[in-house]
Formats: C-alpha cells, structure tokens, sequence
C-alpha cells in the first residue's frame, strides 16, 4: 500500500517539475508555433548554474535557484532576440537554430562540467519527512509540489487577469490578428521566451536534489515536455499541467512496473491523443 | 553526348577506382563511410527535399534496421535472412512512424518524429533483455556474397558502392516519375492537390515508406562497417547530423545530400582527430548554414555560378529562391 503513496508523491513531483519546464515550452509553441528544442538545455543550464552558485560560490539553496532562473531567463532572452528574430516567419529554420543551439549547450556543459553527475544535497530545511496519516513523505518533494502549485496560479493569475497575459492569449489565439488591432506581437516573443527560459532554469535547479544534474538531462527531460505539450494542447496552461500530471504518473508507474520498456507506456498516450484528438486535449488548433 | 553525361561518368569511374588508386584503407574506409551515410541521407532527403515533411526520428529507422539485423543475426539466423527480416521489420516499423507522424505536418511533423526517435532510443537503452542496453549487440562476422568475403576495406567498401548506385538510381527515377512530381506537388501545394484528385495523405505515406528502407539498407551498411550497434547510433544527435547532411548539401536535389554526407563525414573524421568537441562544432555548423546558407551548398553554389555567368551576359540575375520553407 504504501508503495503505491509513494509512487504517487513521486508522480506528483516529477508532474510539478515537469509543469514548470513544459509550460514555458507550451506557450513558445502557442506564441512563436516552434517546439522550443533548446528547452531541455535550459533545464540543464539551469540545473548546472545553480548548482555552481549553491555548492561553489555557497549561496543559499533559493537564492542560487532563482538566480539561476534570472541567468537562464537572459540567455533564453539573447536567444531569441538575435538568432530567432533574424528568421522571423521561418519557423523551420528556427526550430533547427534551437536544435544548433541544443548540440552546442550540451556540448560545453561537457567541457565546463565534465561527465561526472552533480548531486545537489536538499536543502537543510526540507531534509526530514513529514507523517501524514502515519505515512512518511519526503518533505522536500511536498515543497517542490507546493512551489508547483504556487506558481501554476500565479501564471493563471497572469494570463487571465492581466493586461499582458490578455495580450498574450490574442497572441496564441491569431498572431496576425493581434498584430493588426496593435499589439507589439515581436516584443511578446520575447517577454514568453524569457519567461519560459526562466521557469525551466528554475526546475532545472529545484529538481536537482531529486534528479541529480548530469550530462544528457536536456535530452532525457525535452521529449517529456514534447510529450506533454502533445497530450495537453499548445499554448494552455490547463494543458500542461493535466499532462505534466499525467506523465509524471506513467513514468514513475511505468518504471516501478515495467522497468524496461517505461519508455514505451510513455509513448502509448501521445498515440492516443495523436489518434483521436490530433490538437491535444486543451488546444485549439494541432500543431 | 553531353557534359552531364561524361561528368556523372567520370565521377562513377572515380569512386569505382578508389580503393586502388587511394590505397590506405584508412582512407577507403572513410569512403565507405560517406556511401552509407549517404544513403541514409537520400533517404531523409525523399521527405524532407522533395516532400518538405522534416524529420527528426529518422536515426530511429536506421537503428531498427541495424538492431533487427544484430538480433537476429545473434539468434542464428543467416545473413541473407537477418537483411531481409530487418528490411521487412523496418518497413513494418516505418508504417507505424508514419501513421503516427503524418497527424500533422510542418512543425508538428518534426515534433512527433522527435518523439517517437527517441522512444526508439529510449527502448534500445533500456530494453536490456533484448537490447543488451548501452553495450550494445556485436556482429561476429561480415557477410560473404557468391563466396567473397568482405572483411577487407577493400570490399566493403565495392559492396557499399554498388549499393550506393543502385540507391541513387532508384531515387533519381523516383525524383523523375510521375509520383515523385505529385510528392513535390504535395509539399508546394497540398490544398489543390487534394483539390485535384491525390490522396495527399497517401502519397505521403508511402514516401516515407521509400524513406524508411533506404535509412534501414544504411543501417544495414552501418551494422556491417562496424560489426556492431549501440543506442549512440539512434540519439537526437544522429537524426540532426543526418538532417544537416541534407540540408547543408541542398534539400530538395539529388547532389546534395551526398555532398553534404562528403562534407560531414570528412568533418567529423578530420574534426575528431584534431578536437574533441565535434558536437560543439556540428551545432555550430548547424546555425551557422540554416541562418546564412538555408538553401545549402549546392543550390547555393549552382545560383552563385549561374548569377555570375547572367552577369557576364548583361542580363539580370533572378531572385534568389529560399528552400527552407513551411509547406
């Protein structure tokens, strides 16, 4: 019985993380319609730069994590305003500039980081368990979930009730549209870029006690996000997170059950969805 | 008889010649490379050139093939049925790829073959029991057709050759046919298309069925070259080396992919022997030829050189043509 609680804190925890990464991706694909594929670098970056600050430079836990976030947020930023805007109306050849980008990333992490992988210790406030119901949960993975949560409404608050995030749902919904009745569509490129280049930067540092941060983590966590956005539909946040939720479940379950082929029971709803819903189940329109 | 004719002549009679007059099987080795990764990228080149359907899981189809071929080889069977059941299971394999990437197009068909390339990656990784995981599945021996044995650089290295031409004359007919003409007409102008009578869908179906045998014959030939197969071979990585090999040699021609196969396998050889960093300098590459040459190399030397000859003439050169656009 208590297996199964764990397994499913653990689900909850990977669906948090996941959201934070995915949303960021959700709503480039809806803004700019390219699968951001520099995402998983950015969730490695982030993972690594906090992890510099917090072992090396001995900053505290959080502060390391959002500065992480900050400098993720930036480079996301750069990436955007001068390799994608120079392509702008290409998508094809952008999404290629992020895969560039991607092999580069993970390239130099190799170099600045070396292979071995960084354990990240928890941090000394979250280290014990808490006894609910006479069950012990990792107090920390009951955090990650409480700052999931925490930042699913803020970004809820945001989009809806924003000036800005009104401005940005125009821009999911018709682009061109948005542009007409005057909205500074490019300017939104990259306020979003930013925005999901930070969130990803951040759960690449929060998750890092759990996941431990090590070369191959970008390509390990991007085909999740894809994953995600293709059950959940681009550009909605209800979207990423029941998908998140729901890969996180299929792959803690799927690896507990069928160590071997988790991959797979992964992949089997994105057929599903593929087959009956091509739009994913919050989206508006398919990819 | 025309200057194409003697050039397409002098090049085959190069290459056939190769191995004796390069002599070093370093060097004839490499060229085998090239063939084989040549192959794949004609193969690639059939959806993403001539259908404008990008792939980025097509490593996934090349390892099918390769690991079909050591799995069965490793059950015993014979080298004639281990290529025949690999080609079968792959274009079994490529069916299911299709079905599942043809749900959408442009950027959603790159975005679900990512996906499913790397399930593909993920079951050759983790599926230890039938896999062997990251070790990988050796090949104890190269085959021996009518009694030759091609162990020897030298070979292979034919055997790779003629499958090579064999490939790019099958391409090049299948450029020329008239369902070639209706994949192009499908990739510039799906809607009238459609409006026309083709079942667009189909059309592209089985293009990606011609794409998958010819990246499983290459993974054949790779599975051979090395005597062996690992999960490196089927990662994002090979499925974006692949794709620049098309797209830095020109999307869309028959040249080009081989040229771009020239040009990458030669890179990443020369590159590693200098400098460990080959993945840094492939993205590099990358970026660099998708922002400042998106219509490759030979289109783009073909438009300088036909430019510079109109200029010669007094008369104006045409606009340039960008080949890396949303159907």
């Amino acid at each position: 019985m208590s297996l199964w609680i764990v397994l499913t804190v653990n689900s909850v925890t990977l669906g948090g993380l996941l959201f934070l990464l995915s949303t960021g991706f959700s709503l480039i694909f809806g803004l700019m319609r390219i699968p951001n594929l520099t995402h998983g670098s950015l969730f490695m970056l982030g993972g690594y730069f906090g992890a510099s600050l917090f072992i090396w430079a001995g900053l505290n836990f959080w502060v390391a994590a959002l500065a992480a976030a900050l400098l993720i947020a930036a480079f996301g930023g750069l990436i955007e305003r001068f390799l994608l805007r120079r392509l702008a109306g290409n998508e094809l050849a952008q999404v290629l500039v992020t895969l560039g980008i991607s092999l580069m990333v993970a390239d130099l992490c190799l170099v600045v980081w070396t292979g071995d992988p960084i354990s990240v210790a928890t941090p000394s406030l979250f280290t014990g368990f808490a006894h609910i119901f006479g069950v012990a949960f990792p107090l920390y993975r009951l955090v990650i979930i409480a700052i999931a949560a925490v930042i699913a409404i803020a970004l809820w608050m945001l989009l809806d009730r924003t000036r800005l995030g009104a401005m940005i749902r125009a821009g999911v919904d018709d682009r061109d549209m948005a542009r007409v009745v005057g909205i500074h569509v490019s300017k939104l490129f990259t306020i979003v870029f930013c925005l999901g280049a930070g969130l990803a930067g951040f759960a690449g540092m929060i998750g890092s006690p759990i996941l431990t941060v090590y070369p191959g983590i970008d390509s390990d966590m991007l085909p999740l996000a894809l994953v995600v956005v293709i059950l959940g539909g681009t550009g909605s946040l209800l979207g990423s997170l029941v998908g998140s939720l729901v890969v996180g479940a299929l792959y803690n379950f799927g690896q507990a059950m069928f160590p071997e082929l988790a991959y797979f029971v992964l992949f089997l709803p994105m057929v599903i969805i593929l087959a009956l819903r091509p739009q994913g189940l919050f989206g508006r329109h398919a990819p | 008889m025309s200057v194409h004719k003697i050039a397409i002549g002098l090049g085959i009679l190069c290459l056939a010649t190769l191995p004796w007059w390069v002599g070093n099987s370093y060097y004839i080795n490499i060229s085998s490379q090239i063939l084989l990764y040549a192959i794949f990228a004609l193969g690639v080149n059939i959806l993403a050139g001539y259908g404008g359907l990008v792939s980025l899981g097509h490593a996934g189809l090349f390892g099918l093939s390769a690991y079909a071929a050591a799995i069965l080889l490793d059950h015993g069977a014979g080298h004639l049925a281990a290529i025949l059941g690999a080609l079968a299971i792959t274009l079994a394999g490529t069916a299911v790829f299709a079905g599942l990437s043809l749900r959408a197009t442009g950027i959603g068909f790159v975005m679900i073959t990512l996906a499913v390339g790397q399930v593909l990656w993920g079951l050759a990784y983790r599926w230890l029991s039938v896999t062997n995981g990251d070790n990988g599945v050796n090949v104890a021996s190269r085959p021996a057709p009518f009694g030759i044995g091609l162990d020897d650089a030298t070979p292979f290295y034919v055997t790779t050759l003629i499958v090579f031409l064999l490939t790019l004359v099958a391409v090049a007919i299948f450029v020329r046919s008239p369902f070639g003409a209706s994949l192009a007409g499908t990739r510039d102008q799906p809607r009238r298309m459609e409006a026309l009578g083709y079942h667009v869908w189909l059309i592209r179906f089985y293009a990606c069925l011609f794409s998958g045998l010819l990246s499983g014959i290459a993974g054949l030939l790779f599975l051979y070259y090395n005597e062996f197969i690992s999960p490196q071979a089927i990662t994002l990585t090979a499925s974006a080396e692949v794709l620049l090999m098309v797209i830095s040699g020109g999307a869309g021609t028959l040249l080009g992919p081989i040229v771009g196969a020239g040009l990458l396998v030669v890179m990443k050889n020369v590159a590693s022997a200098y400098i460990e960093r080959w993945n840094f300098v492939l993205g590099a590459i990358f970026v660099a030829i998708v922002i400042l040459m998106p219509d490759g190399l030979v289109p783009g030397t073909v438009r300088l050189t036909r430019r510079a000859l109109q200029a010669m003439r007094g008369s104006r050169p045409d606009a340039a043509q960008p080949r890396l656009e949303e159907p």
